[in-house]
Order: structure tokens, then C-alpha cells, then sequence
């Protein structure tokens, strides 16, 4: 009974991972297709990836998307977490405020946000042609919130204590700042960039909104595919597949291994007691 | 020195001018035409015979993703987090990997496989099937809508079920639950906020998705989405898609709401439980 229980876990989760990689899977392989179009099998062929290595439209909008992503991480990063010191130091009642103005944009549909931000846009004058600017606006307004949200809970368990005794011992408030502060609650500074980082990435609506005459990835390969699935496409997803893969693998191990000594050095401390 | 000072450019510049103003934006195309205030937009918006059924059809999508997600998600992240750590660690990174790959080369896949000479429909043929349409139907928009969105679903309640208390499981068995009564009344109730955020992640956006309709439903499957997307990129006519993204917003609004009162209720019955 309890084998059979097992076994129908393991087909269960069998399964859905069936659902969830199958379409990814049978888009790598149509990416050795030797046709156009990615729907027919017509002999293995690397004529995607020539195709997508020499298209100067992939190219730009992979920078276009690297650059935004970088600079708006970097930007949310160092402005949200002053913010979250700032906030953290405010009376109660002020702060519930600010961080539910804050919270607008992760509740918002992206959709609206893109919106929103295009009426922004036009009133003030950014015009169309200043559309990388106007991504990297864009995209800090909906990578702050995030960033502020993962340094202020760090903020509540850092205690005040090692901050005082860093002034009393003859630092200035600067100092102490960036010699105690920042370092306690570094590892919601790196969350919080990381976190950033990929949904910059990742992000469509936002900037088909405010784009302009800048597209990112995503933009382009909505405007493309409204021209029938090429398989340049598939041979995108394919290396996209192996390098989340690979980082996440990377990721995974290290947190594995330190797992692991964490596991070795709480059993010579059982030995030792 | 005060600290609080480090939030004001924040406070007074960015959140005013980049969170406020461009909602107050929405607000103001969706009533004013040319300084003139207006209700011709709400009227239009609401009389139109072509926005309520995108709009029933958006509802319908996403309430149906969001409540198969849950079924199919809450038992994989059940069995993910009763799972010995090392072997979990990595089949809950293969759950999730998905959500790192961009959602348009996602749903260009089903493209892919439900098109009319694509593998399901040969098989489909090759069962004796006479002409099988999958693309451009519902079913096609909600199966890949289902698909994007199912890790958003797994994830959070994968990492409250991970962090829940395991002693209070065996303090239920030593109490005389069965396992049937320790899930119902210990492990759901302990669960409901990884459940509430998973639903916010998965019907907030599955509500406002015009990609997947565009690129699976063609004209057949219009979405709520979809209309706004093409009144402002398209059309030109900001009024009435300003005023379109406002009942999206209130939508949405209402929708947290309710999810809030969800939440804070089963916490309090949850609290009656001890």
C-alpha cells in the first residue's frame, strides 16, 4: 500500500512535469528543423541558429534588453535601499502609507502600468525616440517596489545596537552606515537586485507600452511572431532553456554543497558534545 | 542625523510623479476630453456590445487557470515539500525553472503544437479524429494561459508547506487525527496564505494576458486585455482605453479584496482550531 502510494506520487508529479516540459522539448528539437516554418519536421538542419546569429534585430534587442535590465536593476538597487533605510527610521503610521502607495505597482496589471506610464510619458514630452530612457524609467518604477520590499524585512532583524556602537565608537553616521548597516542586510540588497534583474528581463507589457522606437526581447518577438512561428524562434528558446538551466544549476549546487558542510560540521559538534 | 531623510527623494519626487501621476492619468483620459469633462467614454464603455463579452471571456479564463492551477499545483507542491531535502531541492528547481524562461517563447510552443499540421493534431487524425481544430479555439488560450502560469501557482505554497511546523503534524497523529483529518484541519488551514498569494499570482495577471489570446486565439477568442492593448496601440483612442483599464483596475481591486478577507477569516478560524 504504501509502495503504491509512492508510485502514484512519483507518476503524479511524472506527469505534470510531462505538461510543463513537452512544449519546451518539442520546441528544441523543431529547432533542428530544416524548414521555415517551426511546425513541420523537414531533416535536421542548423539553419535556425545561422539565421538567428545573423539577424542584426536579435542582436540589437538582446543588448537593448541586457542594457535595461542591468541599468534599472543597478538604479533600484541603490535608490530602493536607501529608501528602505529611510522608511525603516519613520514613525509607524506614516510608513503604512508610503509603502501601500508603494505596493501600486506590483498589485497593478502590468498592462495598466504600461499604460499609465505612456500617458506619463507623452505629457511630459519623452518622445518615442528616447525609448531606451523610457524603458529604463519604466522599468525602475516596477523593479523598486520589489527591492524595497525584500531590504526592509532584513531591516526589522538587524537590530539598532551595532549601529550605535559603531557611532559611540567614533565612527560618523556615514561610516557607520556603510560599515554596519549595509553589511547586515546584504543578502535582501542581492535578492532584491537579482529579483530586479529577471523581471527586467522578462517583462512584455510593461515595455510594448513604453518602448518606442527601442524593443527589447520580448517586444520583438511579439511583433515578429505576428508573421507565423520562424524557427528562429525555437532555436532562441533552446539556448534561452540551457542558460536559465545552467545558472539555476549553478545556484542549486552551491546551496546543495553548503548544505551538505552545514550537515558535516553539525555532526563534529554532535561527536565533540 | 535623520535617517528618514534618505527616503524623501523617494517620497516627494520619484513616488508622486512615476506611481501617482500616471494612474491620475488613466483617471483623467478616461473623463476628460480635451479639458472638458465627459462621462461619453463610461457610456460608450458600457453600452458597446463588444467589450462586456471580452470582458466575460477574460473572467472566465481566468477563473478556470486559477482554479486548475490549484488543483493541479497544491498536491506537487504537497508532495515537493514532504520530500527528503536533497532529491526535493532539485525537482522543486525543475518546477520552477519555467518561470524563468520568457512567457511569449512559452506560449509560442503551444503555438507550435496546436497548430493544424502540429504533432497533437496528426495524432488526433491518425485516431480516426475527422478534422481537429485545437488553435483559435478557448480551449487553446486556456490551456497555454494555464500552462504560463502554473509555477506562480506551485512556488508559494511549495515555501509555506516547506516552512510549516513539523511537530504540529505529530502532535495531530498523537492526538488520534487520521491522516485525512491531520491534512484538513492542520496542513490546509497552516496553508492558506501560500494558497492566497498563489492565486493573486496567478489570476491578477491571467485577468489583464492579451499575448496568449493574440498569438492562440486569433479573432475568435477576444480578451478584455487584448482591447485595451489595441485601443491604445492601434486605435488611437486613448479615452475609451483609459477608461477600459479603470474597470480592469477596480476588477483587480475588488479581487484583492476579497482574497484579503479570505485570508484574514481562515487565520482567525484557524486560530479557533488551538
Amino acid at each position: 500500500m504504501k509502495r503504491f502510494l509512492k508510485f502514484l506520487k512519483g507518476s503524479y508529479l511524472g506527469l505534470v512535469l510531462f505538461f510543463m516540459y513537452m512544449p519546451i522539448f518539442v520546441m528544441m528539437v523543431m529547432s533542428f528543423t530544416d524548414s521555415r516554418t517551426a511546425v513541420v519536421w523537414n531533416g535536421f538542419s542548423f539553419g535556425a541558429y545561422a539565421d538567428l546569429f545573423s539577424d542584426s534585430d536579435v542582436k540589437e534587442a538582446l543588448v537593448t534588453t541586457l542594457v535595461v535590465a542591468l541599468v534599472s536593476a543597478t538604479v533600484a538597487t541603490v535608490f530602493g535601499t536607501a529608501t528602505a533605510i529611510g522608511l525603516h527610521s519613520m514613525k509607524k503610521k506614516r510608513r503604512a502609507v508610503i509603502e501601500a502607495v508603494t505596493q501600486l505597482p506590483m498589485v497593478n496589471p502590468d498592462l495598466v502600468t504600461g499604460i499609465a506610464m505612456m500617458l506619463l510619458f507623452a505629457f511630459i514630452g519623452l518622445r518615442q525616440e528616447h525609448g531606451l530612457l523610457r524603458l529604463i524609467i519604466a522599468h525602475v518604477t516596477f523593479n523598486l517596489p520589489y527591492v524595497i520590499f525584500s531590504v526592509m524585512p532584513k531591516l526589522r532583524q538587524s537590530s539598532n545596537t551595532l549601529y550605535e556602537a559603531a557611532l559611540d565608537l567614533g565612527c560618523s553616521p556615514f561610516q557607520a552606515l556603510m560599515k554596519v548597516v549595509i553589511p547586515d542586510i546584504m543578502p535582501g540588497i542581492v535578492s532584491g537586485f537579482l529579483l530586479a534583474f529577471t523581471l527586467s528581463i522578462d517583462d512584455f507589457a510593461i515595455s510594448l507600452f513604453t518602448g518606442g522606437t527601442s524593443m527589447n526581447l520580448s517586444m520583438l518577438i511579439y511583433s515578429k511572431m505576428k508573421k507565423g512561428v520562424s524557427t528562429e524562434f525555437c532555436a532562441l528558446s533552446a539556448l534561452m532553456f540551457l542558460v536559465v538551466g545552467i545558472l539555476l544549476l549553478i545556484v542549486n549546487m552551491r546551496s546543495i554543497r553548503q548544505e551538505k558542510q552545514a550537515a558535516i560540521q553539525e555532526k563534529k559538534v554532535m561527536r565533540k558534545a | 542625523m535623520k535617517r528618514s531623510r534618505m527616503a524623501y527623494p523617494y517620497i516627494f519626487v520619484w513616488m508622486p510623479l512615476f506611481i501617482v501621476a500616471p494612474l491620475l492619468f488613466v483617471l483623467y483620459y478616461a473623463f476628460f476630453r480635451d479639458g472638458q469633462f465627459t462621462t461619453d467614454f463610461v457610456v460608450q464603455v458600457f453600452s458597446d456590445t463588444t467589450y462586456l463579452p471580452a470582458l466575460l471571456n477574460s473572467i472566465w479564463i481566468a477563473l478556470a487557470t486559477t482554479v486548475v492551477c490549484l488543483l493541479v499545483g497544491y498536491p506537487v507542491a504537497y508532495i515537493l515539500s514532504n520530500m527528503k531535502s536533497r532529491s526535493a531541492a532539485l525537482l522543486s528547481m525543475l518546477f520552477i525553472m519555467p518561470m524563468w524562461m520568457n512567457m511569449l517563447l512559452r506560449t509560442i510552443a503551444w503555438k507550435i503544437l496546436l497548430d493544424d499540421s502540429g504533432i497533437i493534431v496528426r495524432l488526433l487524425e491518425w485516431l480516426g479524429m475527422e478534422n481537429p481544430r485545437l488553435i483559435y479555439t478557448p480551449g487553446a488560450v486556456l490551456v497555454a494561459t494555464i500552462y504560463d502560469f502554473l509555477p506562480f501557482m506551485i512556488l508559494p505554497i511549495y515555501t509555506v508547506l516547506q516552512k510549516l511546523d513539523r511537530s504540529l503534524i505529530e502532535a495531530a497523529h498523537d492526538l488520534g487525527a487520521n491522516s485525512r483529518q491531520t491534512f484538513l484541519r492542520v496542513v490546509l488551514p497552516q496553508s492558506v496564505p501560500g494558497i492566497v498569494s498563489g492565486i493573486t499570482m496567478v489570476f491578477v495577471p491571467s485577468m489583464s494576458t492579451f499575448a496568449v489570446s493574440t498569438m492562440l486565439g486569433g479573432k475568435n477568442v477576444m480578451l478584455f486585455g487584448q482591447v485595451i492593448e489595441q485601443k491604445f496601440l492601434i486605435g488611437n483612442q486613448w479615452g475609451v482605453g483609459s477608461t477600459l483599464s479603470l474597470v480592469l483596475i477596480v476588477l483587480v481591486l475588488i479581487s484583492m479584496f476579497i482574497m484579503r478577507r479570505v485570508e484574514r477569516d481562515t487565520g482567525s478560524e484557524g486560530g479557533t482550531i488551538w
